[in-house]
């Protein structure tokens, strides 16, 4: 093997782990509202979409870094998450699966095509200025906007992991889902406990979807595509598991880029699903899951 | 079943036979869609409404079956009637791998509809690279003006029509028997309570095991008909997670797990879409029929959560039996 070979092939790990952080971060929120509610999102790469678009309008119309409209994205997704839960998807949460797949299959259906009407079909992406830079560790160049979304994407992981084990709402919401009938003896309040887990996993999304706008431009036929990646990658890593949907982020995000260098880049979500099917038949519950999750 | 029933579903299977002699062109179309829904919804339902295995891939045995069969016409000469068994059994092989893996793994749920997803999209990446279906660029059968051909089901709409129109009968037949079977009584015990059925001495993974191959054979022959009947094939529509997920809305929509369901639900969605095609051409705004298409399934799912055909049936007077 060549120099060459191997410097592209770290080359293309590297961009894969900046890149599978952003995944890993989007996977995230799917992972949370399944773990907590057992509720599959199927709407989950159609809120993405929406994400991108938000911050794409932010930066076209007002000329704000997809950095700092971040953080309003994100509240905003939080409010929109709640209220969805609180109105649609709370009266399914004990329904038949096939039922919350429907409810959520139209959700998705009237996201993607709200974006279709407003936005139209063309692919709309950003231009910053630190596109063009790039940051160098030795032989190894990293794009700056891509080293930048990955570390906002720890970032808020990091926040997450502190919500989730430091604060009282974060302790009550993971009593409420290994729990619920404790939770419900001790006078939790699960449904507000559901509704705002589905608005942080909402949040989670949004904020992904605001960074992954630096990386790639959007169109709204993305959406469909998000969601397959988002199942993929929470089930490599362990549907409800947190380290295991940035792990399996990760781990999609390498296995993609490494594909792209090696395969024809339209063979390479093929590896995707050929790892997912792998990991579905000899560990179901996920590289991080737990055995009694599923 | 009521004499009332009886009475209107010969009256219904009347109006179908004699309907292309008094129907137009688009009316035609329109029908040939809803037995198409009827049909595949029906095959899934086998699937999901008897045996309560949640499959979003069956555009993996409905492509095969079309690629199949249109690869043989195409590439051999070989005609549907005969390529057809080829197809069945690929798709049949298919459904036999996907549910071999899934349930001897003792996947359930969300799991393995997502197994179901990972081999269709597997599926539809591998066809788009593989020249001999014609890669991304799609399949094509040769366009004959002005033949009815039954041999190779060359023809026009309402040779089609009768073809799709044989098969919905046949497959409701074929449900109708299989529910009553003993099959049948298995399958219902395994969606209510499969631990139980288990112990109680029911062969569990061999019944899956057919509804999964039983629900892929018959769907590979809508994808045969589908074939021949659009004349063209490509992986991103052949395989898409759309055109799976098409193919529950009938049953869902019309009340799963029961006979008439697809059916219904066919009318109602097929019906739906037409109008919203009709209403969203005044305005030139795109997305505009997939937003109120839904719309409808929102609404229709929060307010009649099992189907329009048990509140219909209930309102019609007929004798629910049905499970």
């Amino acid at each position: 093997m060549s120099q060459d070979f191997l410097l592209s092939l770290a080359q293309a790990i590297t961009k894969g782990l900046l890149t599978g952080m952003v995944y890993g971060l989007m996977a995230l929120g799917l992972s949370v509202i399944f773990g907590v509610m057992r509720v599959v999102n199927f709407a989950h790469g159609e809120m993405m979409v929406v994400g991108m678009y938000l911050s794409w309008a932010a930066f076209e119309y007002a000329g704000i870094n997809p950095l700092f409209s971040l953080p309003v994205i994100a509240v905003i997704f939080f409010g929109v998450g709640y209220v969805l839960q609180r109105g649609l998807i709370q009266p399914f949460i004990n329904r038949p699966e096939h039922q919350q797949f429907l409810l959520l299959l139209a959700v998705a259906t009237l996201v993607v095509n709200a974006c279709l009407a407003i936005v139209g079909p063309d692919s709309r992406g950003i231009q910053l200025d630190s596109q063009f830079d790039s940051y160098e560790l030795g032989p190894l160049v990293f794009d700056a906007v891509r080293v930048h979304a990955a570390i906002a994407a720890v970032v808020i992981a990091g926040l997450l992991w502190f919500f989730f084990t430091r604060t009282r709402i974060g302790k009550a919401i993971r009593a409420a889902a290994d729990n619920h009938m404790g939770a419900l003896v001790v006078g939790l309040d699960v449904r507000k406990l559901y509704a705002i887990t589905f608005g942080v996993g909402a949040a989670c999304v949004g904020a992904a979807g605001a960074l992954m706008i630096t990386i790639v431009p959007v169109t709204p036929f993305l959406a469909a595509e998000y969601t397959l990646l988002a199942f993929v990658i929470v089930i490599v890593g362990g549907l409800g598991s947190m380290t295991g949907a940035l792990l399996g982020g990760l781990l999609i995000g390498v296995s993609e880029a490494v594909a792209g260098l090696l395969l024809e880049p339209s063979l390479k979500s093929m590896f995707s699903f050929g790892l997912l099917i792998v990991v579905l038949l000899l560990r179901p519950q996920g590289l991080m899951g737990r055995k009694d999750s599923r | 079943m009521k004499t009332r029933a009886l009475v209107t579903l010969a009256a219904l299977l009347v109006f179908l036979v004699a309907a292309p002699a008094f129907l137009g062109g688009y009316a035609l179309s329109v029908l040939i869609l809803v037995l198409y829904f009827a049909y595949v919804g029906q095959a899934w339902n086998i699937m999901m409404g008897f045996a309560g295995q949640l499959s979003l891939g069956h555009a993996l045995y409905a492509g095969l079956g079309g690629y199949v069969a249109a690869g043989l016409y195409t590439h051999y000469g070989i005609g549907p009637w005969a390529g057809v068994f080829v197809a069945v059994a690929a798709a049949v092989v298919a459904g036999g791998v996907v549910g071999a893996l899934g349930f001897r793994f003792s996947l359930a749920g969300v799991y393995f509809a997502l197994l179901t997803i990972a081999f269709a999209e597997f599926t539809r990446i591998g066809f788009d690279n593989w020249a001999w279906a014609g890669g991304s660029g799609g399949m094509f059968l040769k366009v004959e003006r002005g033949v009815s051909d039954l041999v190779n089901l060359r023809g026009g709409p309402t040779m089609f029509y009768y073809v799709i129109l044989a098969m919905a009968v046949g497959i409701f037949v074929l449900c109708r028997l299989l529910l009553e079977s003993r099959l049948g009584r298995y399958w219902l015990a395994i969606r209510e309570d499969a631990e139980a059925a288990q112990a109680v001495g029911v062969p569990v993974f061999w019944c899956k095991m057919l509804a999964v191959t039983i629900s892929a054979a018959l769907t590979a022959l809508a994808g045969v008909w589908n074939a021949f009947y659009y004349n063209n094939l490509f992986p991103e529509t052949a395989f898409a997670m759309g055109r799976s997920i098409e193919m529950t809305l009938s049953p869902i929509i019309g009340g799963l797990g029961t006979l008439f369901g697809p059916l219904v639900g066919a009318v109602v969605l097929t019906g739906l879409g037409e109008l919203f095609t009709d209403i969203s051409d005044q305005f030139h705004i795109p997305g505009l029929k997939q937003i109120f298409y839904g719309l409808a399934l929102l609404v229709i799912i929060m307010y009649r959560p099992a189907g329009v055909w048990p509140w219909l049936a209930a309102r019609l007077g007929f004798t629910e039996r049905d499970k």
